[in-house]
């Protein structure tokens, strides 16, 4: 173990999780790399009231994408779909492309030209999988229910331990 | 702060802080193998640590900790009696500095009194909690798999219900995040291991049932304050699902008693999607404050609740903002003198150190800030994207109000609000400048195009959340 590692694990408030980068969230509220996969929320372009879940396994890249209420998505049976598509772009633009590349363990060379959603998705070669939509949408819903939590104006010392994000410079 | 102020702070080396602080890596190392895998290197280091505590009330407690958990049985109070130890070290670390400090700057800090004990909460959730963070310990950083980490989703979201359990919901919530960002942790090149065993023994800590238990914001306030409040700057914390902007001002009291230092904290539940100049947003039901912050305005308050550590429990319908006033000229008239407050004893920490001060006549090159001949370093990672100051600016000033912070065996200053010069003009830029909407219109174009990220969720929350 090197000195600066040394250091870095006896500080208190090192930076774990990496700055999200902002981006437009109407196409595709919500993104996350959790229980193995790339999983979140897009909204569907013609019905308001509609959400498509799409979902990429680590490792396996097996792919999937149905309704909320499990209505398989017209488009996935011919190979990934637009709302995959745009998953995939969206988690890029929020977390990076390095980041995600190496949670679904794909290899991204400098070659890509530091390459996009599209570079990535081409580099997958999963299978169509049906997993279940409900556990990712339950995800969203209590990412959603934050918003609506009450502020407090009790202070809570603990967030010493959590400096503002600073800006991807 | 003068350079001879600096000088005494940089010098000051009170007995005993790199023992405590080997005794707490010690125990820290347990946490990353697990309980449950001590081996004799590390039953070693808990043992020390009961020895540091030994002559004090926790001594037995800690001791008998030690020896059961060594020989493979882990019950909530033999992990509360560690966490109980580790808490006391960093505490006497966190004691040591901040007299250092006071020391150093002149500075007079109130005594400590008790409060009248807190009526106990409905608790029920505390042990999901406390069993939570007894697995964790068993198993060790090293040994946390996903299954672990999402077993905690259920008591977060019972703990974020209850408005007096945020503390410990937020803490939780914030380590969870951290495990998952990190997994998988068994092949992890590195572990922040000061700083989970922190959160792990301070959640234990607030995970606690016990009538003497001080959640300070359950407490019944002591009393309570009116007059005139001049801030000096905004501190903002955040984490993934929750963002706190925490004000340091001076109080001028209306009954002509002696001005005091004091803090007043806002705290919203935020998603990780929601960053930079748009936290502000989350923040909107406080408008009073913002405008104070935005337009730099002192602020009359009445009847607002003062904790016993320092800290105004704001409430916006109790306060107006007033006539323009510069931190810097409060820093400058009031600062020194204003009487500072007591850290309550289960806050006594190396990280709560965050004392206001003002500096100034120092030369920089944007990392560190030279006065007489003495360099303080400048913590860049706390100038958050939600405000104007940029390492730049920093680059370029001549004058600063920061926060005076104390973490990984160093002093580093976190600037608040800068003078600087740039292109030949003066500027005075502050961490609140963009409280109420962003002023810079460069800035202001790259936000508009990302669009309205608070707005568009809750959107999808009403369309969604209640159906």
């Amino acid at each position: 173990m090197n000195a600066d590692t040394a250091a870095w694990e006896q500080c208190s408030t090192v930076r774990v999780i990496p700055p999200v980068r902002p981006r437009k969230l109407a196409k595709v509220p919500f993104v996350e790399l959790a229980e193995g996969r790339l999983q979140g929320v897009v909204s569907s372009g013609s019905d308001i009231a509609r959400v498509y879940v799409s979902s990429i396994a680590a490792r396996t890249h097996d792919y999937s994408c149905s309704t909320n209420n499990n209505r398989p998505c017209g488009g996935v049976s011919g190979g990934p779909c637009k709302h995959l598509c745009a998953l995939v772009d969206e988690a890029v633009l929020q977390y990076g492309i390095d980041r995600v590349a190496r949670y679904l363990h794909v290899e991204v060379g400098p070659e890509s030209g530091g390459g996009g959603g599209a570079d990535l998705m081409s580099r997958l070669s999963g299978s169509r999988e049906s997993a279940s939509a409900a556990v990712v949408f339950s995800r969203f819903l209590r990412h959603l229910a934050y918003l609506e939590l009450p502020d407090t104006t009790a202070p809570v010392p603990e967030l010493h331990w959590f400096p503002a994000t600073e800006a991807v410079r | 702060m003068l350079g001879v102020q600096l000088a005494e702070l940089l010098d000051a080396d009170p007995p005993g802080v790199a023992e405590a602080l080997d005794l707490v890596a010690g125990f820290d190392d347990t946490l990353v193998h697990g309980l449950a895998r001590l081996g004799e290197e590390r039953s070693a280091a808990l043992t020390a640590l009961a020895g540091a505590v030994a002559a004090s009330p926790l001594g037995p407690a800690v001791a008998e900790a030690t020896g059961k958990v060594a020989a493979g049985s882990v019950s909530d109070d033999h992990l509360a009696a560690l966490a109980g130890a580790r808490t006391a070290l960093l505490g006497a670390v966190h004691d040591a500095r901040l007299a250092d400090l006071d020391a150093a700057l002149g500075r007079t800090r109130d005594a400590w009194q008790e409060p009248p004990a807190a009526a106990p909460a409905a608790r029920s959730m505390l042990a999901g909690s406390r069993s939570w963070l007894r697995e964790l310990a068993i198993a060790g950083w090293r040994g946390v798999g996903h299954d672990l980490i999402s077993a905690a989703d259920q008591t977060i979201e019972a703990l974020l219900a209850e408005p007096e359990l945020r503390r410990l919901a937020v803490l939780l919530d914030g380590l969870a995040a951290e495990l998952r960002a990190s997994s998988p942790l068994a092949t992890a090149e590195r572990l922040p291991a000061r700083r989970w065993a922190d959160l792990w023994a301070r959640a234990l800590t607030l995970s606690w049932e016990d009538d003497v238990t001080d959640l300070s914001c359950a407490a019944p306030p002591v009393e309570s304050v009116s007059g005139r409040l001049l801030l000096l700057g905004v501190d903002v914390h955040e984490h993934g699902t929750a963002v706190q902007a925490q004000v340091h001002a001076v109080l001028e009291p209306a009954d002509g008693a002696p001005a005091r230092l004091v803090r007043t904290s806002v705290v919203a539940a935020k998603v990780d999607t929601i960053v930079g100049p748009a936290l502000w947003r989350l923040l909107h039901g406080h408008p009073v404050l913002l405008t104070a912050l935005a337009e730099r305005r002192a602020l009359e308050v009445a009847d607002l609740p003062l904790l016993p550590g320092g800290d105004l429990v704001w409430h916006d319908d109790r306060a107006t903002a007033g006539e323009p006033a510069d931190p810097f000229a409060t820093a400058r008239i009031q600062l020194a003198g204003a009487l500072a407050p007591p850290v309550p004893p289960l806050e006594r920490h190396p990280v709560r150190i965050a004392e206001p001060v003002l500096l100034e006549g120092y030369t920089t090159d944007g990392s560190a800030l030279e006065l007489d001949g003495r360099t303080l370093p400048v913590d860049l990672d706390r100038l958050p994207a939600c405000g104007p100051l940029t390492p730049a600016l920093v680059a370029a000033s001549s004058a600063c109000i920061s926060l005076l912070r104390w973490d990984g065996g160093r002093w580093m200053v976190q600037p608040l609000a800068v003078q600087a010069t740039v292109k030949r003009k003066p500027v005075e830029v502050h961490g609140g400048d963009w409280a109420l909407g962003i002023t810079d219109p460069k800035v202001a174009k790259a936000e508009a195009r990302a669009g309205d990220a608070v707005a568009v969720l809750r959107e999808r929350a009403g369309r969604l959340l209640r159906k």
